[in-house]
């Protein structure tokens, strides 16, 4: 973890989904970049999202890459309601395989490993 | 042609034994493809004064390359005047093309190009690996990924095989592609390996046996995934007006595509159902009068059969999203087609080359080597696309 992308991380301890935003226009950054991409001002900060998003596409890991991940497993793009395409990879949990649509709802939760907070999301009705 | 690219031309090409767990030096291979290359060429190695490669040596994980350009230079003791080597490009053989703009700008006359892999050795009996993953096993306790990893291994996510699943799942959600026209990509290179002595599997596939193999990650089953091999090819590229006199007829570049004009990223990316070859193909057809009808054969990278899909749509042999049907039931894309493809196997068949087995193929067919899987016709003209996500890049070939 660095300064840039500790918010991330760790925002979950507090149950906020944190990424950063443009002081100046308001747009939303991620992966972080010490840059707004749409105005080009450096005051930029992290600030909680709503952790609201819909399932941008998924896929079913059935193949064993990592140890600790034990397929099958929901790997899936979500694109945050905060701004359209404003997207993370993530894994879907407490969620039927069987169940997982495109453009379902879901939200974050988030899962604590080591000293890091991961964000993954559930189904939202 | 509209820019400079014709001033250059590929004039010869080499390949090394290519196959599984070779347990051969990775600069011994490097070495069979470069001389084979100059020598198809009828070049000495004196004439050599460019190198280039993707991407550098001994970059990535364990196999994914070999000797770079100061080990090889030095080893046959070339003189050059221009190299350039490394994995920021567009794609693949974005190395090429450097070597193409070089040679067109008199920075060299003969580049040799290469790409050399070894990963079937290096991931040996335990399957293929992960992408930044902790290396010598363990519980990945305490690891962390860095670069465009942090964003993916959290999530096991560790393979383009997951990443790009999810743009083939986007895909089918939007067009209503299936999985039964993603399997023409597969059962196509399969029948074209079988007519390709150095292909790795050859052996008939039928669709049945392609619903029987296990998921990887869907929609992806086993034969979407191609396969891992050691291997080294070289192509040279050199200055059209000093290949005329050489052994082949040159192949004259007629235009290449290099863009990238979304964000650099395999989740960022503006459209879920393409990736940076959108731009490289839209590129490639605004810098030369041909058109997409004018391709006789067609070398599409498919390092996911899904990604063969995507540089149909990509280079407009069919429109967005008309990927699927444009393959259904294969014809189309078989040798004796409208648009033969992957004539040699792809990787998914013939072995996991890394880009530069399209181009080589490309020669082989513009120069009617491909024996039992010749294309018919005299094909003249063929196109070379590699990359996934966002690398992509590719050329036009024409022997006039």
């Amino acid at each position: 973890m660095t300064a840039r992308n500790a918010h991330f991380w760790t925002g979950g301890a507090r149950g906020e989904l944190c990424l950063l935003r443009c002081s100046a226009c308001r747009h939303w950054i991620h992966p972080p970049a010490p840059i707004c991409p749409a105005c080009l001002a450096r005051d930029v900060a992290p600030e909680a999202v709503s952790g609201r998003a819909r399932v941008a596409t998924f896929t079913v890991n059935h193949q064993s890459w990592i140890p600790g991940f034990d397929p099958p497993y929901l790997v899936a793009i979500v694109e945050l309601d905060e701004q359209r395409g404003l997207r993370l990879t993530t894994n879907l949990v407490k969620c039927a395989i069987e169940d997982v649509r495109i453009d379902m709802r879901v939200r974050v939760v988030f899962e604590e490993r080591d000293d890091v907070w991961i964000p993954l999301f559930e189904p939202a009705e | 042609m509209k820019g400079l690219e014709g001033r250059a031309a590929i004039s010869g090409i080499g390949q090394s034994q290519v196959g599984r767990r070779l347990g051969r030096d990775a600069m011994d291979l490097t070495l069979d493809a470069c001389l084979d290359a100059i020598a198809d060429a009828g070049l000495d190695r004196s004439d050599i004064d460019g190198v280039a490669t993707y991407p550098g040596g001994w970059f990535g994980p364990s196999g994914f390359s070999g000797p770079g350009i100061p080990e090889l230079q030095d080893a046959l003791r070339l003189n050059l005047n221009w190299y350039a080597g490394g994995p920021e490009a567009a794609g693949q053989l974005g190395s090429v093309i450097e070597a193409v703009a070089a040679v067109a700008c008199g920075f060299a006359k003969h580049v040799l190009c290469f790409r050399t892999v070894w990963e079937s050795t290096a991931q040996g009996g335990g399957g293929r690996a992960g992408i930044g993953t902790p290396s010598g096993g363990g519980s990945g306790k305490g690891f962390r990924a860095s670069g465009i990893m942090e964003w993916t291994l959290p999530y096991g996510a560790a393979s383009a095989a997951v990443w790009i699943a999810m743009f083939a799942q986007r895909h089918m959600h939007e067009y209503g592609t299936t999985r039964a026209q993603l399997a023409q990509i597969a059962l196509n290179a399969r029948h074209n390996a079988a007519l390709n002595p150095k292909a790795i599997y050859r052996e008939p596939m039928s669709l049945d046996d392609y619903f029987a193999a296990r998921m990887i990650s869907t929609p992806f089953c086993l034969f979407d995934c191609d396969v891992p091999v050691d291997g080294s090819t070289a192509v040279i590229v050199s200055r059209t007006d000093c290949a005329r006199d050489l052994l082949r007829p040159p192949l004259r570049v007629e235009a290449v595509g290099t863009a990238l004009r979304g964000r650099p990223s395999w989740d960022q990316f503006d459209d879920l159902t393409t990736m940076a070859m959108r731009d490289a193909g839209a590129m490639l057809w605004e810098r030369t009068d041909l058109r997409p009808a004018d391709v006789d054969v067609a070398e599409l990278y498919d390092g996911f059969s899904f990604l063969a899909m995507a540089w149909l749509e990509a280079l407009g042999f069919c429109g967005k999203g008309e990927g699927g049907a444009f393959v259904e039931g294969g014809a189309r894309i078989a040798l004796t087609g409208e648009l033969p493809l992957n004539t040699h196997g792809g990787q998914l068949s013939a072995g996991r080359l890394h880009g530069y087995g399209f181009l080589h193929e490309a020669a082989v067919q513009l120069w009617g080597d491909g024996g039992a899987r010749q294309v018919h016709g005299d094909p003249r003209v063929a196109v070379a696309a590699a990359g996934g996500g966002p690398l992509g890049g590719c050329l036009l070939l024409v022997r006039d």
